[in-house]
Order: C-alpha cells, then structure tokens, then sequence
C-alpha cells in the first residue's frame, strides 16, 4: 500500500493503539484522534471530575511513543445530543437502546469523518475488530472479524456506506491476544490494560442511576404495575428505567414459575412479566435501515438477524418497505426481541446492514405489533443456540 | 521543526545558536558548584555573575536586584506568596488583574488557602486593565499583580499608571513581565514596580530559566530555604547552564530590540492584512488596544478552535487554541471571557505568535493556509447535522 495520511481514533484503550501504532509502523502518516466525549462524574471508578482525561493520557503517550502527532478534540455535545440523550429518553420510554452504535454512527464514523476531510487525511482508522473487504462486483463490504469471539461488526452496522471505501480496521484479521502482543512488541504501556465492559459513560454499570440523575426523580422511575399476560397486577415495580425485555434478575417478585419482563408500557407505567416461552416473536418491525451496501437487497431475502450484541443469529427472511424500514420473519421464533435494540443482517460473513428494532412482530399480550397477515407459529424451541 | 510554520512563539520560542552555544560551553567547562570557594568554583560563579548582569540590563534592573529562579510561575510564587507573607503583619489581602495567567491565580490560590483574600481589577473589552480600576480595591492589599503583556491577545497593559495608584494607596506592585520582556523595551524603574518577572525560553533562551527582580526594600520572604544562594533569596545550587542561556539571550534581546520589535510589528500588519483579505469576518482580539509586536489572537467565526487547530496542523501550521485544557474542552479562554467576548466568538479563538525565525515567506503561506482551514472547517462544521 502506498502513504497514507490516515487519522485514527484512539480511544486510550489497547486496541485503538494497536491500530494506530501498527498503521504508523508500515509507515503512514498517521494523525491521532481522542474524542473527548463527557465528564462522567464523580464515581468510585473514576474519581477524577473528567475521567476521559486518563484516556487522553494514554492515547497521547502511544502517539508519542510511535512519533505521530496527537489531537483532542471536543465531541461533548455531539455526543450528548446524539448518544446520551436518546440513550436515557429511550429507557424513559421503556426502549433499550444500543448507544455504542449511534456513537459509531455520529461521533467516530460521522464528526471524524468531517475532520478527516479538514485534516487533509486518506483514510480513517479505528480498533474495531471487523474488516472492510473489496467484494468480487467492486462494491465496499463490512465483514466480520476474524477472531468471531471479538468481532464487533454489529456495532458498526449504522455507519454510512459511504465512509467503508475510506476506513481502515487493521485488528480485523487479529487475535485479541495477537493485538496485545503487537502492543508489547511495540512498547505500548497500554499493552494489559484490562477489556471495558460496561458503556463508557456508566463505568460503575448503574444505568438505573445514571438515568434517574439525568432525568431526575419522575420520568420513568416513577413505581408502577407489575402485570401478567392478561393484564392481571403481580406487583409494584420500581420504574421502568430499571427494566429491559428478556429481563430476569432482579424483579424482587415471587412466583411459581421463573419470570421475565416481555413488554414495556410507557404510557400505563406497567411492565409484563411471563413465562420464558412468552418471549418468543416469530419476527420484528425496524425503523429506517443503515444498508452496507450499494441498494438495500430484494424482497424476501435470506439473512442471518442478529437481535443484540452476541446474539448468535437466527435465519430470517427479510422484507424491505418503501418507507426504509424493514419486516423481518424468523425461521423459528426468538426470544426477547428488544425495542430500541439493533437488527444487524448477515450474509455469511458479510455485514449487509442494520436499524434500531421498532418493535416485535405479534405474540400473545403485545401490543405494538401490526400483524401483517400469517406469520410463523410461534412455539417450537427457542433460536438455535 | 523543518516544513512547520511556527507561530508559537508566545507559548515558546526556539533557542538561539548563540545560547546553545554559551550553555553547551557552561555544560562542559563549568562543572564546579558556584558557590565553591576554590578556583574552579569561582570560575563559574564567574559566569553566573556576567548573567546576572547581562539579563538585569534587560529589565534596567540593578544586577544585585535580580534573583534567578525556573521560570514565570516560580517568580510569580516567590513575589506574591514571598511579598504577601513578608508583609503578614499588615495585611492579608492581595489582588490581581482579571486578565493574569494562571501562574499568578495560582500563586493566590496558596495563600487564599493560607487565609489570605485576593480581589481582581476588571478588564475592558479592549483587553486593557484601567488604571482607575485600582481605586476600586479595598484598603489595605498588600501585593498586586499585574501583568506587562497578556500572553493571549498580546494587549500590553498601563503598568505604569496602575503601579502609580497602586504604589499611592501603600501597595507592593509585582509586574509579570514573561511575555513582554525581550519583545518590548522594558525599565522596571520607570514601570515603578516592586517586583517583576522574566523567562528566558520567550525570547530565545533555555525553559527552565527566569529571573525575578526583586527591587532594593521590596520585602521578600524566601520560599525555598536551605543554603543562602541568591543572597538568601532563593536556596539551591545554581542552574548555571539555564543561567548563562538566560544571560545571552537576554543580551542579544535588548541590542536587537528596537530592530527586531519593529520588523515583527511590520509583519504582524502584514499577516492581519492578509487575514482580513481572505476571511473578511475575521475578528482580532485587542486590535484596539496597545498589543506586541508579535501577536495575533483571531477568531474566525463559525470554525471553532480545536477543529482549526487540525487543520492548520494538517497544514504545516503550528498555533495555540485560546488556553486549551488538558481535557481538550473547548471552553472559551479566561482572559476573552473577561474581555466580555461572546463564547461563540471566544471558542473560535486561535492565537498566532510570531518571532525571531518568522520571516514574510513564512506569514504569507500561513495566510494561505489559514485561509484553506477556516474553509475546510467551515464546510466541515456546516455539514454537522
């Protein structure tokens, strides 16, 4: 590959390094980029007032360490109105979204964009684990990693189209532990520093809490109804921020068979426990679809639907709507399909796309569903597993 | 820094042959301890002792009057904190100019934490401190701090008639002369200061070397006690490399100062012309106000300053934001925000220092370049959904 000017998105985390540093190594000229996103206050893990600064840090030091020029630049409120704010208003509507994918979309694959352009740069980076590959009909296609363990495909399904022929994922072909030994090899002090597990900007995993002090004391943490299939009360809850669909732990209610949240009702404050076989939906509604590729796929196309992040997949049929959106129908029914989640389509290895879910396709005691006709019956077992 | 274009100047200036010169000789032929009482050590007390005077004749301070100290924020500490406290007695109250760096809020903050009060003097919106702001302090501060030259938008400031009033109502006046000094001629018997500090990585000399003059009855109490070095003014064994860097530098600063001020303040017209060519909206900071020759503090509206910052550094540009944070917040600059500047115009504020090295080629390609950034950030900006 000849020079490349690329800039690269350096989150402070071993992998975004790896990227960048080994980028740099084969000799590009390579441009460091730290969003610096939020002040996630004051908590136990991060006890400085603006915990992105450690991050800054370390991002700063790989680049030095490589010989690259580094940048901060301030996506604060971007990321607030783009990822945060529709993040704790969807709970507020009884809605699980998936943030890591909207900041994809409007932070490292959007705002960088715009400065890879005014930074005169080639090429955007990232330490994504997920490769772009050049498709035998010329178009750009979003694959899977290679160490499946790690891919992270489905948090990109929402970047656009056109930015694929522009990135580089240099993990993608790397194992974790591969990556790790680059950053030893490399002298990156970042090389053990442990995996994030939890979203960013709740590093002590209180998303109950997180949510009530931004919103406050009412919306959404107001107690309710516990409800059963039939709408016959079970119990008080404590607010439907600290429930999501397929939900198990943690409902504080006794009862004879195990139970799992099935549905969210905003508007009544209520949530409806049932049985685990009560989850299952023999498909779902999304909203406008992100496609990875040059025209979205015909009616009745096959693909694997990934439901949440490290889903398995379940074989489904897809059919697009004029409006964007999209119905897909399962081969066999799958449990907790969750609203506001992401369903991510596969073709083998092949990202096709992805879109928020808007709800699932009918079942017993769910509301939100227009039941276009037949659909598969829902029983059988759950998703292959 | 070969391809760069360097208007950094005012956040440091590179190191002049001739000093490296003088302090590559020191490294390797002064290696006693000045304060020695054999010949060698004398020898090098020597050379500190040609420094001291080399770098008094800058300020037009008597050689005896000068302390050698790391640099501005030492200087600030040892004359505010070492003034207030020597005058314990009488008061605890100090004040300062709106507009000082962080190194004199800095040095407040240690004796706010001692006790002591502190009061500000405000600052117009032309970037100047008014003399008759003195009249609204209250009776009895002991030590105001007043800044030569902000180091910002370059305003130099009425030291002299604020010193005037100050000195009127029994106050002890501290000038924070690092950004001037070098640049503008400079008596610190006609500014009628008690105190007044320098450092010589502004003007072409080593970082870690400065000076404060501490004029004769100013009252002082050391704050690095130990070994008397510095007549007891400052302990600890010289910097003499730092030190003999200091003294030529300041030597080649005040036999090329008339020169040299008005060279760069013909550039400095020439970049503003350039700038007003090709971005008409272009807003200057202090335009109004007295300002050094080298300095240029510019707001391009609608292209915030950490983007600009990108692409001039994509374009061979080096400048400085306003006062970054180490976050990488864009939060407007203190000393704008005091200007009464409006935060839309503030956090696009982007200051270009100019200096020995800077030459018409230079200044006219970083119009161009300028130019092309604000464009690209522009459309970048624009693009922002």
């Amino acid at each position: 590959m000849s020079r490349l000017r690329v800039l690269a998105a350096m989150s402070g985390g071993v992998d975004s390094a790896v990227a960048a540093a080994l980028l740099a190594e084969q000799g590009h000229d390579v441009t460091g980029v730290t969003l610096r996103l939020a002040c996630y206050g004051k908590t136990p893990l991060s006890p400085r007032a603006c915990c992105t600064l450690d991050a800054i840090d370390e991002a700063r030091r790989v680049a030095m360490r490589m010989s690259f020029p580094h940048h901060v630049v301030d996506a604060e409120q971007v990321f607030r109105e783009r990822v945060l704010q529709p993040w704790v208003e969807g709970y507020a509507d009884g809605r699980t979204l998936y943030p890591c994918a909207a900041c994809n979309q409007h932070l490292k694959f959007g705002d960088l964009v715009r400065r890879m352009e005014l930074a005169a740069a080639d090429r955007l980076a990232t330490g994504h684990y997920a490769r772009v590959v050049r498709e035998p009909d010329g178009s750009w296609g979003l694959h899977r990693a290679r160490d499946a363990a790690k891919d992270q495909s489905y948090a990109l399904a929402l970047i656009p189209y056109a930015v694929l022929g522009r990135t580089l994922l240099p993990l993608g072909g790397l194992a974790k532990s591969e990556v790790r030994a680059h950053a030893w090899r490399l002298g990156l002090a970042v090389w053990d520093k442990p995996e994030s597990q939890d979203l960013c900007f709740v590093p002590d995993g209180d998303y109950a809490g997180y949510i009530t002090r931004t919103l406050g004391e009412t919306r959404g943490s107001e107690p309710g109804a516990f409800v059963d299939e039939r709408g016959r009360v079970l119990g008080r809850h404590r607010g439907i921020v600290h429930y999501t669909v397929g939900q198990r732990k943690g409902l504080g209610i006794a009862a004879s068979g195990r139970l799992f949240v099935l549905a969210i009702d905003a508007a009544a404050n209520t949530v409806t426990l049932g049985p685990r076989h009560s989850l299952e939906r023999p498909g779902l509604v999304t909203e406008r679809v992100n496609w990875l590729l040059p025209a979205p796929p015909a009616p009745g196309a096959r693909a694997r639907v990934h439901i949440r992040y490290g889903h398995e997949g379940a074989a489904a049929t897809l059919h697009p709507n004029p409006d964007g959106t999209l119905e897909a129908r399962f081969d066999a029914p799958q449990a907790a399909v969750t609203p506001g989640q992401l369903a991510v389509f596969y073709d083998g290895e092949r990202c096709l796309g992805g879109a928020p879910i808007r709800c699932a396709l009918g079942g017993a005691g769910h509301d939100a569903a227009t039941e276009p006709g037949a659909h598969a019956p829902a029983a059988s077992a759950a998703g292959a597993a | 820094m070969p391809d760069t274009i360097y208007l950094d100047h005012n956040a440091s200036s590179p190191v002049r042959p001739e000093v490296v010169e003088a302090m590559e000789r020191a490294l390797r032929d002064l290696g006693a301890n000045p304060s020695s009482a054999h010949r060698e050590g004398q020898r090098v007390r020597a050379a500190v002792e040609h420094a001291r005077e080399q770098a008094a004749a800058l300020v037009g301070a008597k050689p005896g009057e000068l302390v050698f100290v790391s640099g501005g924020t030492e200087g600030d500490h040892l004359a505010i904190v070492g003034g207030a406290w020597a005058q314990r007695a009488r008061s605890r109250h100090v004040a300062f100019a709106a507009i000082e760096h962080h190194a004199v809020h800095g040095a407040a903050e240690v004796l706010e934490r001692l006790g002591w009060a502190h009061s500000v003097l405000r600052c117009e919106p032309s970037g100047l401190t008014p003399p008759d702001a003195v009249n609204d302090l209250p009776a009895g501060v002991s030590v105001l701090s007043l800044m030569l030259a902000n180091n910002e938008t370059g305003v130099v400031q009425p030291v002299a008639a604020l010193a005037a009033r100050a000195r009127a109502r029994g106050m002890r006046v501290h000038c924070d002369a690092v950004q001037g000094a070098g640049k503008v001629a400079l008596d610190v018997a006609a500014l009628g200061v008690d105190y007044l500090v320098f450092s010589g990585h502004k003007f072409g000399g080593p970082k870690g070397a400065g000076a404060l003059v501490v004029r004769e009855g100013a009252p002082l109490e050391p704050l690095f006690r130990g070994s008397p070095q510095e007549h007891g003014r400052r302990g600890g064994t010289e910097n003499v490399p730092g030190i003999v860097g200091l003294g030529v530098a300041s030597e080649l600063a005040a036999r090329e100062l008339a020169g040299e001020s008005a060279r760069l303040l013909a550039l400095r017209r020439r970049f503003e012309a350039g700038l007003r060519r090709e971005i008409p909206d272009v807003v200057v900071h202090g335009a109004q106000a007295p300002r050094l020759p080298n300095t240029v503090n510019a707001s391009f509206p609608g292209a915030r300053s950490d983007m600009m910052l990108l692409a001039l550094d994509a374009r061979g540009v080096a400048a400085s934001a306003g006062a970054a944070c180490a976050s990488g917040a864009v939060e407007p600059s203190p000393v704008l925000a005091a200007m009464g500047v409006p935060r839309e115009l503030a956090v696009c504020a982007v200051r270009f220092s100019f200096g020995r090295s800077t030459g018409e080629d230079a200044v006219d390609r970083a119009v161009t370049a300028i130019a092309e950034a604000v464009r690209a950030v522009r459309s970048a900006e624009g693009a922002v959904s």
